[in-house]
This record gives C-alpha cells, structure tokens and sequence, in this order.
C-alpha cells in the first residue's frame, strides 16, 4: 500500500474513530470531539486527494466484508478531485461545527452523524464496484438526514424538510440502482473494471444512462429534481448545509461524470444534449429563485442549483464534444466542469458559514429583518462580502475564472463540430451570461441588504460577532477561495490533467502561477495580473487624489432626508423591495403571488382599517410538477381507505377471492 | 508585452482621463446647441471638477467603508480597463489581461461598487438606484456576452488584440451581418451601461426617473468628482472599444511615432464622433418608462443571438 493508500486509510480511520468517540465523550466535549476528528479527517482527504489527482492510484478489495461481492475501493484521478474537495470543505466545516454545535446541536446521535457523513462523502468517490458504491451513496444519504433532521425539536418545518429530503434522495437511489443493476446484468460481475469491459449495446446504455442520471442530478440539485435542496439546505445546520452543498452535492456530478464518461464510454450525443439542457435551465432558473428570494440561506441553496447546472453545463458540452470528435475541447470543458466544482466548494462554504455566523448572532435568516451588520460583526460582513464576489462570476472572484474557461470551451465549440453542437452552443452561452448577470443583482442584493445599511430589527441591532472558533472555520473557507481566484494555476494542472484523461485528449491547458493558457486554441487569463492591475489602480486613483484634491479633514453630515426629519430603517430598501424590478421583468417566469387585505371598519366600508400586503414567489416546477403528483398520492391513500374498513370479515373476504382468483387464472392460463 | 503595447498602456488611461471630461463637455454643448441654448462650453465638467476636488470631503453618518471605497473602485476598473483594451495600438499593454469578458466584468465591478454604495447610505433613493442598476446590468450582461460571442467566433479567440488585428487584417468583415448585428446589440447595451437617454438621463434629478444619479445622491466633494469622472470615463471607454471593434481604421500597428500619432489622432476623433452622434440623439428621444427599458434590452439580445446564428451561417 502506498502513501496514497495509508492517508486515505487513515482518514477513513479516524473519521469513523471520531465517531465512536462522539457517543461516548460527555456532552460538553462531544461538538470538540466530532468537530476535530472531522476536521482531521477532512485535511487527511485533502492530501490523498491531492495525491490521486496527480496520478497515484490504489486499489483495495476486502471480499470478505459482504457476501456475494464484497467491498472493493479504488481511488484514482477523477475520484481524487471530489475526495480532495470534500475534505477541504470538511476541514473548515469541522472547525467552524466546534463552536456553532455547542447550543442543543450537541446530542450523541447527531455529534456521530458529523463525521461517518463526511466519511461516507470521502468512500463514494473511492468505491468501484457497484455494490460499494451504493452502499456508501446510502450511508451518505442516512447520515446527511440525521443531520438535516438535528433541530426538528425546535422549529416544526425541520420535519417537513426532512420529509422532502428522505422521499427524493431515496427515490434517487432507486433509479441509480436500477440503471447500475442494469449495467452489472450486461457484465461478468459487479466491479467498474468489468463494467467498463462490458459493452453495452447502445439502448441499454441509453437506458442505464438516464437512469443513473435521473437519481445523481436529483442529488446534485438539478432541476426538476431540485425540489429537496431549497427546502433542506436552510434547515440544517449551518456547518452540515455547507457540506451538504458545498461537498455533497459534487457527487451528482461524479456520478454523472463517472458513469457516463467512464464507465459508459462516453455516448450519443442525445445523451450529453439532455445533460447539457438540464444544466441550462438548472442554472437560470435557480439564479432567478435566488434573485427574489429573501430567505438568506435558501437564497444560497438556490445557487447551488444554479451553479450545478453551470457545471453540468460543462459536462455536457465536454460530452458533446467527445460525440462530435472534439477530445482537446471535450478536455477544457470537463476542466472548467471541475474547476467550477471545486470553486463553488470554496465559496459556497464561505458563504453558508457566514450566513450561519448570523443567524447564530441574529436567530434570523430573513434579509428583510437584516442590515447593518457590518458595525456588529465585522469579520462576517468582509468574510461574506468576500464570498458574494467570489459567487458572483466578477474579476478577482473566484467563479470567474471557471466561467472564463467554460465560455472560452463554448465558444471554440461552435465552428468546431457539425449542427447540433452550433445549435446548442449559442443558447448555452445566453444562459451562462443570463446567469452571471443575475447572480451579480441576487449577491449584491444579499449583501448590500443584509450587511449594509441599518438594522431593520432589534435582532439584527443586537447582533454580535461570532466566537473566534467559527471565524476560523469561515477564514480557511475564505483564504481558499482567494487562492482559487488569484492563482488558479494551483489546480488548474492537476484538474486539466484528469480531465484529459477522462475525455482521453491531451492536456487541455496549461497554467502557471499567473497564466492560464489555453493549450491547442488560443486564449489566456491572467487572474493575478488582473487583480494586481486593479489594485495598482486604487492606489495610482488614492495617490492622484492627494496630490489634486484640497487636504480637508473628513467631516460627518446627515443623510439627506429630504427634509422631513432622520430616516428610520422603515424607510429603507428591503430585499423584497431591492428584487421587484426584477420580478416584475420576469413576471411569466416566476409568476409570483400577491395577496392584498383590506379590513373595513364595522361602521362603513369606506374607512379602512389595516391593508396587509403579501407578495410570495413559490417554485413554479414544484408546483406544476410535484403538486398534482402529492394530489394524486393523497387521493389513492384517501380511496384505499374505504377498502380497509377495519372489518376482520372483510379482510378474509378479500384474501378469498385473491386465492380464488389466483387458481382461476392458473386454471385458465395451464 | 510588445513596445507598441506598453505605449499604448502609457499614453491610453492619460488620454482617458483627461478626455473624457472633455468628451462629456462636448457632448452636452451639443446637445445645449441642437436645443436652442448657448451651453456652458465643453471645458465646463472640468471646471466642475476641479470645484468639487477643492471641497471638504464628507461622509454621511451611517454609512460604512464601501460608500468610501465604491468610487475608488470606480475609478481603478476604468483605469485598468484604458491601459489594457487596445485603443491606440493594436497590441494590448498586459495581453492575459486584455480579454473581452475580463473587460466587461471589470466594468460590471465598478458598477457593483456603485449600486452597493447606494444601498449602504441606507435611504430610499440609494436602494431604488441600486435596484433598478442591477436590475438593467442582469439584463444587459446577456446581450453584451452573446454580442461578444459573435464577435469572438470567426477570430477563434476573446483576446481584443486578436479580434481588432483580425478587423485590420481583413476591412471587408466590418460590413459582414454579424458585425451589423453586433453593433446594433452593442450599441443599445452600451447606452443602457453608460447611462444614456433613452434608459436614463444623466441630467435628471427627478426621483421617478433617476437610476444612476438616485445611487450617487448622498456623495459630495473629491468623492462625488470621482464618480463623475469615472462614468466619463465609462462613457469614453464604451465608445472607444465600440469604434475599434467596428471602426478600427487608424490603429497604430507599431511603434513608430508617425503611426502612433496617427492612432491617438483617430482614436479621439472616432470616440469624439460616436459621442456626437450618441448626444445629437439624445435631442430627439424622451427616456423611456423603466419597465419598457427590459424590452429594448430583450430586443438587442435577439439581435445578438441573430448575430451568432449569422457567423454560424455565414462561416
């Protein structure tokens, strides 16, 4: 066993020693017990990720561990990428978990859930046979519920979350079971090296495709099967929500990734167009749900959904592009794909560890009941700042770089390859654009609304900063995505490489510490440069400034009020407000809901009392799609009812025209 | 890194800055003749400048580090934006830097910058500024990225330097349906960007139409001379790189002095034009309602997708 094998196993090791040292620590030491061991087993990950990524490989079969087929692990360069991104996020949600899990979060049962989640994150990645590989798909499913379910004593929507989350990731497995089951039936046995030596014929593996697609995009948030993410995400806790869509999510992705590339062999075009098509929509419609949201972390879950369509986007095109004979683009997708995954990763646990420092501070996560956070929690306000540039696709922010690379993939795409790639590739592009222009307005809405300003509510007034515990997690979250914006070249060469070798090109790129250069088409980004450049900027503007403008001290005035007296916080823009151009441009999209109430006087009908507006922009999919389905469901419960009366004489009845039935029809049929 | 490159660097954001004022006070002398008046005279914005560099800098209570950062932020995208886009030369002063999309982006920053300052002072005016800016920059994006697109395909490549060497090198493409296209998608992103009638009116201060001047209301003094010039600026790099993408004739291609003078020359005439043409315009168009601006902006996404199917066609 090399030195891959040994941190791999280690981490495993103490991930699941931490565990069992959850359940029998005592309470006050249980979130320090979890939380370290978590954050060990996370930087472990991150090594043997790193290690794999850049070409080592191990294999470990322990036929003994399960009848029939036993376990099997290997871990090479696409499963190092996601183990390498889960660690990391498991790092500084572990640390951040610390301090954030000491109020009621500290039972034995969820304390444990921590780090056999993260575990079970890790094996997914490293299974390869399908029986592995589903049983750690579960694990991880099992652990994340416990998690999501943590505070179903305090707040009763918990439940219903968990409900939702319970149904579709379990609905999910189903259809990858299925689809895999399919595969293995074509195969000598169950691992993934025979499945790749199986050739299916083309319909079965269209068949198995789909199938394996429908159960992973559910799991990574693609649309239509998003519905659990918004509702779950916000829910849990802050330090789970960002494993949960910072870690858990890219795992969908690999699914896709894995079984359609590897183990598949790449495929039709139709294949990768559906892909391609879902991460489209995914990323609009998600960014469109965040933009008029006004919950802080649904908002967030909502972005999740949008950047898995962006990275599906790129899976897709890279997909295409193999079909059509394109490997050296296939190769820059694929790796603006996974760029773009281990990004989000970065900023999105940023982003969902600030948003749980203030609703650690606040007890709200309603951006209409926020504001003026910056002179109360400082360290959050910059953290998060940080983040909303980093999400919204603006130089020096960390996601731009990745959507560099996936426009500059589409845009080589188009005189490349035959019609259906020049048909896709320029709505493909208006979708990306759509989605970068949105998630400015939505990052500077959470911001500006949330941060700035003055507080809307007395919780927000007496909001205090975090303990240093949770300020650490959110740093190392920070301090990554800072090294992904300024010096991608860091990854860049490991992801290129592993790219290539999953589409079968040569090195799509080729990145420095300062360039990123790509390698066949021309093209080059130099992030640092950039952000350089602009710095140089503010201060040749500070520097002009002195030297022209008079040297007065800087005094404080009111704000202009028009005259009518200070402003109260009544008076501000709300996040609600902040969103209805917006909305009212995307009216027939989001079809939003307004409720008016007027209360009369008893005396007469033209003095009126109270007029309460409400304005809600429900899922317009989820209630086009899920509603009639729950509708249906309900009323087949309702009709079984009235057969199953209670009456013990009618159950009898029952399994005595089935018997007679049954020998009836074997009477006729022999 | 080529020398013509580092010239342009140099000379391009001094140019810039110092011009666009001028570009501003031309522009509404024009517009102050075309409409009987006797105007100010084109020195005017900087005289305005220079009152508002001698004030007392003033920082409205309970507002934060952004609303003091924002135009400094302002100013650098602009600046950064006039070393880098070939202007004057057609080779770029940091090459990896002079990219299409990292242009737009930096100029989205600076109005990001922007639109946070207004909800920072916290009042209704900064916050309905700061909506309705995002609200057209979500909008905007889209077409702007779709226009480039087009532009980028047939020259394989977002680099400006290699799409304007590419126009140089072959005359007969600017006359091409998808350059057409492009231009007129262009052109409406770059007045809705810039500021301009018919989306908003840089001289109003009328609380239902304002949308630019709504977020800057609560700055005064080097502050607010700062975001003014910026936004001159905006206005003179917007044009400078829709007359070199289009119009790219002059453009020094080396560093001998001759050329380079010859493209400082038509660069300012070509911005001083499209500026003319931009505020002669303006003469004749009312602003449009807010919620009709989404329309227009529709309309020039459509005609940059037409843009793309064409050099897909065409190709």
């Amino acid at each position: 066993m090399n030195l891959l094998g040994l941190t791999f196993a280690v981490a495993v090791a103490i991930g699941l020693l931490s565990a069992v040292a959850a359940t029998v620590v005592p309470a006050p030491s249980r979130s320090a017990a979890a939380g370290a061991g978590t954050a060990l087993t996370g930087s472990l990950a991150v090594v043997a990720g790193v290690l794999a990524a850049s070409g080592q490989s191990v294999s470990l079969a322990l036929p003994a561990v399960l009848p029939l087929s036993g376990v099997s692990f290997t871990l090479d360069r696409l499963g190092g990428v996601f183990v390498a991104v889960t660690g990391g996020v498991a790092v500084a949600a572990g640390i951040y978990g610390i301090s954030y899990a000491r109020r009621g979060l500290d039972s034995r049962a969820v304390q444990a859930a921590l780090p056999v989640f993260v575990t079970a994150m890790l094996l997914v990645p490293a299974a390869a046979s399908v029986g592995t590989f589903l049983l750690c798909w579960e694990l991880m499913a099992l652990a994340s519920l416990l998690l999501v379910l943590a505070e179903h004593r305090r707040r009763p929507e918990v439940a219903s979350a968990g409900r939702w989350y319970a149904v579709m990731t379990h609905l999910g497995l189903v259809t990858v079971l299925i689809g895999l089951l399919i595969a293995t039936a074509h195969a000598s046995d169950d691992t993934f090296a025979a499945l790749r030596a199986a050739h299916l014929p083309p319909a079965t593996a269209g068949t198995v495709f789909v199938l394996t697609f429908v159960g992973f995009s559910s799991k990574a948030g693609i649309l239509p099967l998003h519905a659990w993410l918004p509702r779950a995400h916000p829910e849990a806790p802050s330090h789970v929500s960002a494993l949960m869509s910072a870690a858990m999510v890219n795992l969908g992705i690999y699914g896709i990734v894995r079984v359609g590339f590897d183990l598949l062999g790449g495929g039709p075009r139709w294949w990768w167009l559906l892909v391609l098509a879902l991460g489209a929509a995914s990323a609009v419609y998600g960014i469109l749900q965040a933009a008029m949201g006004t919950d802080l972390k649904r908002l967030l879950g909502y972005s999740t959904t949008e950047n898995m369509g962006l990275v599906l986007l790129g899976v897709g095109a890279a997909g295409l592009f193999t079909s059509a004979g394109r490997r050296d683009l296939a190769g820059l997708a694929l790796a603006a794909a996974l760029l773009h995954v281990v990004g989000h990763a970065a900023f999105k646990t940023l982003l969902f560890l600030a948003a749980g420092s203030v609703l650690h501070a606040t007890g709200t996560r309603d951006l209409d009941q926020l504001g003026g956070l910056r002179g109360r929690m400082p360290a959050t306000t910059a953290l998060f700042g940080w983040g909303a540039l980093a999400a919204s696709a603006l130089p020096p922010g960390t996601a731009f770089v990745s959507e560099w690379l996936l426009l500059q993939a589409l845009i080589h795409g188009l005189p490349a390859s035959g019609a259906a790639t020049a048909i896709a590739m320029p709505p493909a592009v208006a979708a990306v654009a759509l989605t970068a222009g949105l998630a400015v307005a939505t990052f500077v809405k959470a911001f500006g609304v949330g941060f700035l300003a003055r507080p809307r509510s007395d919780a927000a007034e007496n909001a205090h900063e975090s303990p240093p515990g949770m300020l650490a997690g959110i740093g190392l979250a920070g301090l990554a995505s800072a090294v992904l914006a300024v010096m991608p070249g860091v990854v860049l060469p490991g992801l290129g490489r592993t790219a290539a070798v999953v589409t079968g090109s040569a090195d799509p790129l080729a990145a420095d510490a300062v360039t990123v250069r790509l390698a066949g088409i021309t093209g080059a980004l130099s992030p640092l440069l950039l952000t350089l450049a602009l710095l140089l900027g503010v201060i040749v503007t500070v520097g002009g400034l002195r030297v022209v403008a008079a040297r007065r001290a800087r005094r404080e005035a009111r704000l202009w009020d028009c005259g009518a007296g200070p402003m109260s916080s009544r008076m501000e823009y709300t996040a609600t407000s902040f969103a209805e151009p917006l909305q009212r441009v995307f009216d027939n999209v989001v079809q939003p809901e307004t409720d008016v109430d007027v209360t009369h006087h008893q005396e007469s009908d033209y003095l009126v009392q109270a007029v309460a507006y409400r304005r809600r922009v429900p899922d317009r999919i989820e209630r086009r799609l899920y509603a009639p389905v729950l509708a249906a469901v309900t009323q087949w419960g309702q009709a079984a009812r009235r057969l199953a009366t209670g009456s013990v004489h009618r159950y009898l009845g029952y399994g005595f025209y089935a018997v007679c039935g049954l020998l009836l029809l074997l009477a006729v049929t022999r | 890194m080529s020398a013509v490159g580092i010239v342009g660097g140099i000379v391009q954001p001094i140019v810039v800055l110092g011009g666009s004022p001028l570009l501003v006070g031309v522009m509404r002398q024009i517009r102050a003749r075309l409409e009987g008046r006797a105007g100010a005279g084109i020195l005017q914005p900087w005289r305005d400048l220079r009152k508002l560099l001698r004030k007392e800098p003033i920082t409205p209570r309970g507002t934060s580090e952004v609303f003091r950062v924002a135009p400094l932020v302002l100013v650098a995208t602009t600046l950064v934006v006039a070393v880098v886009t070939p202007f004057l030369t057609t080779s770029s002063a940091l090459g990896p830097v002079a990219d299409l999309f990292a242009v737009v982006a930096l100029l989205a920053l600076g109005t990001v910058a922007l639109a946070l300052a207004g909800l920072d002072t916290g009042t209704a005016f900064g916050g309905m500024g700061s909506s309705r800016e995002m609200t057209i920059i979500a909008l905007v994006e889209p077409t702007l990225l779709v226009a480039i697109f087009a532009l980028s395909v047939r020259v394989g490549s977002t680099n400006l330097a290699s799409i304007i060497t590419s126009t140089v090198d072959d005359p007969a493409r600017v006359i091409s349906p998808v350059s057409l296209l492009a231009a007129v998608a262009l052109v409406v992103v770059i007045v809705a960007e810039t500021g301009r009638l018919p989306v908003d009116n840089p001289s109003t201060h009328l609380e239902l139409t304002m949308v630019h001047e709504a977020m800057i209301l609560e700055y005064a003094g080097p502050d607010l001379a700062l975001v003014e010039l910026a936004s001159a600026m905006r206005l003179s790099v917007f044009l400078g790189l829709l007359a070199n993408l289009f119009l790219p004739w002059g453009i020094a291609t080396s560093a001998a002095p001759l050329a380079i003078g010859v493209g400082l020359l038509a660069w300012i005439v070509k911005v001083t034009l499209l500026g003319s043409l931009l505020a002669a315009g303006e003469v004749f168009l009312a602003k449009l309602r807010l919620f009709r601006v989404p329309e227009l902006l529709a309309g020039s996404f459509l005609l940059a997708l037409l843009a793309v199917a064409a050099s897909f066609f065409l190709a």
